[in-house]
């Protein structure tokens, strides 16, 4: 039945009967079955998170206090210490893993090739596949194993760089693989150097891929939690310190109450935390979007 | 690989570094180019002792702990880390943590390849974009949510099923009953796998669209229905793909930490060992998650540091094997 086989070249399927037809019909409604049953979990979670945590979103306080002077027996509160705190991590973990992803992408497309480029390809692939708990331990035991150094904002961060930059290498590069050789040689004839190609037409042109991917790693990097439990401790104040002291994020705040599921206004706080963090991931994967589809030079 | 082919072959798309074809670095020598090279040729072998560096640091910090063990580390149940006869080994942990992962494999691995063809194939075109981004949007709920929604939502739903299942097949082994009501493996493998299935749907959904128009309708104009164009045409060209769509989801899974520490219930010391799914018992990553406070000694974070250095052993095989896998199948199609 073999298709692609180019030296026999008659390849036939029987008549269509009536049992090809059915089989037919009956894969068409598993995949569409397949389909359904893979939304409604993300439906059932959306739905959950909205109609238990909104409510508290919409309170005065949710994003202006902190959690300072608030039990878990006590409603609600402020998230703006966790918001911070987790905006200002994704942030710093941005600016340092994009150049390297990219600049890595930019180097087995353009440059590599050979033993190196085999080797680092390889251990991107590996790096993909880091759980992001090990990320944190490697941090933990050079961090505080080896240097002595506290339990800080900055440590988090570098373990998140490690989660992130993987996923910047791997779609920076598969959009690098399509931009046309012929739009490179078009502008190496001309007489531009190569590095001036690089930035000039083949980034560009493969802009929208790229700012995908970092938004994409963006918002694995927002939702990760093992690497705050590890090196971030949470704390319920404001912190904008990246270097000293406790900083509080949405994840561990969520975390912080995972032994109060008893408790009423707690388990509130919980969904409402959770919704805020889906919330900023979302509008920060849709703004990606929107990004990708103004600033393409391909489409 | 050749510096000297032609482009056409440098071209092509699954070639596995397609490079313009030119002389490799000293081609110009002008300052910014060699600066550039340099910097993105720099990235790379930070990414290289990056990796290494993980495994050093680990290995490193494991070892003390290890040699202080008075249980063997890979056979024992134990858990007790202070003091100083520490006894701990990583059996459980590495039942709990493999077996919820085939189970999430076995359920993540059918349906995501499905709806990834749906989406490449059967849904209406219209339907094809918001679909898609319903499935990435999956992907984008954080980890810490699922664990929430497990716990408060999700049990309630699958808890009848596990019952079910014990009851009609408990004679089995795999499927007896423990009276465990928390978080069960196999519950853990069940969020698992909805966890994980927008990855597997996500490269499955790439490799599949990248099926030349050419063999899907080679394949319909020789008289396949639809179904059989997809099994004759689009799925030998996307194995690769799905294969390694499987085996990062696997990573994922193995490693996947907050979701599971939500769901698990630890099983008291000295429980009898059960090869039961529906059993109780720890993973890797929930060990280590549920301790972080006991990070106060060289030895006890030994102890946890050498958990996830088995678990990076785990997750670098798992990785290195679907490399390899992959590179042999591009190798046959080109």
């Amino acid at each position: 039945m073999s298709v692609s086989t180019t030296s026999r070249v008659v390849v036939t399927f029987p008549d269509r009967t009536r049992a090809r037809t059915q089989r037919d019909r009956a894969a068409r409604v598993s995949m569409a079955l397949a389909f359904v049953v893979a939304v409604i979990p993300l439906a059932w979670i959306l739905v959950t998170v909205t109609t238990q945590g909104a409510q508290l979103l919409f309170s005065s306080t949710w994003w202006v206090n902190s959690q300072r002077g608030i039990n878990s027996t006590m409603v609600g509160g402020g998230a703006r210490h966790a918001i911070n705190g987790t905006l200002i991590q994704a942030g710093v973990t941005a600016l340092i893993a994009v150049p390297i992803g990219v600049l890595t992408a930019v180097y087995l497309v353009e440059f590599g090739r050979g033993r190196l480029a085999r080797a680092v390809s390889f251990m991107v692939d590996i790096l993909t596949g880091v759980p992001s708990i090990v990320a944190a331990l490697f941090v933990y035991a050079v961090w505080v194993g080896t240097f002595g150094f506290q339990r800080v904002g900055f440590a988090v961060c570098l373990a998140l760089v490690l989660l992130m930059i993987p996923v910047v290498v791997r779609t920076t590069e598969e959009m690098l693989k399509l931009v046309p050789n012929e739009l490179r040689e078009a502008s190496l004839a001309l007489g531009v150097p190569r590095w001036t190609t690089i930035v000039r037409v083949v980034l560009p042109t493969a802009l929208s891929g790229i700012v995908t991917g970092v938004l994409l790693g963006l918002a694995r990097v927002m939702g990760e939690t093992a690497p705050l439990l590890i090196l971030g401790p949470y704390t319920k104040n404001l912190a904008t310190d990246l270097f000293s002291g406790l900083m509080p994020t949405l994840p561990t705040m969520i975390n912080q109450d995972r032994s109060e599921l008893g408790q009423a206004a707690a388990v509130e706080r919980m969904w409402a935390t959770a919704l805020t963090l889906i919330v900023l991931v979302l509008v920060l994967n849709l703004a990606g979007r929107l990004v990708a589809r103004l600033g393409s030079v391909s489409r | 690989m050749t510096t000297s082919t032609p482009s056409m072959a440098a071209r092509s798309a699954a070639a596995p570094a397609p490079a313009p074809p030119r002389t490799e670095q000293r081609s110009t020598g002008r300052l910014g180019d060699l600066i550039f090279a340099g910097a993105a040729r720099g990235s790379g072998v930070l990414v290289i002792a990056l990796v290494t560096l993980i495994g050093v640091f680990l290995v490193a910090q494991a070892i003390p702990a290890l040699l202080k063990d008075q249980a063997s580390f890979l056979t024992s149940r134990e858990w007790t880390v202070a003091g100083d006869a520490p006894r701990f080994g990583i059996a459980e942990l590495a039942w709990t943590t493999v077996s919820a992962s085939i189970i999430a494999m076995a359920i993540a691995v059918p349906v995501g390849v499905a709806v990834a063809l749906f989406i490449t194939t059967y849904a209406p075109t219209w339907l094809r974009g918001p679909a898609a981004t319903m499935i990435d949007m999956l992907a984008a709920v954080p980890s810490i949510v699922y664990g929430l929604w497990a716990v408060l939502s999700f049990r309630s739903v699958v808890r009848p099923v596990e019952d079910l299942i014990q009851q009609r097949l408990g004679g089995i082994p795999l499927f007896a009953p423990t009276g465990v009501s928390g978080g069960t493996i196999f519950f853990i493998g069940v969020v698992l796998s909805i966890m994980v299935l927008p990855i597997v749907t996500a490269l499955s959904r790439e490799v599949f669209a990248q099926t030349p128009t050419s063999h899907r309708e080679a394949a319909l104009a020789l008289g396949a229905t639809t179904w059989e164009m997809v099994r004759t045409a689009v799925l030998p060209f996307g194995r690769p793909g799905v294969i390694s769509a499987a085996m990062l989801a696997l990573g994922r899974a193995l490693g996947e930490t907050i979701a599971v520490t939500f769901i698990v219930s630890s099983l008291a010391p000295g429980t009898p060992w059960s090869w039961s799914l529906f059993n109780g018992g720890e993973t890797f990553a929930s060990r280590i998650a549920n301790n972080a406070g006991e990070f106060d000694s060289a030895q006890k974070t030994g102890a946890f540091i050498a958990a996830g250095l088995v678990l990076f052993v785990l997750t670098f095989l798992v990785n290195a094997v679907a490399r390899i896998v992959i590179q042999r199948r591009a190798a046959f199609s080109e």
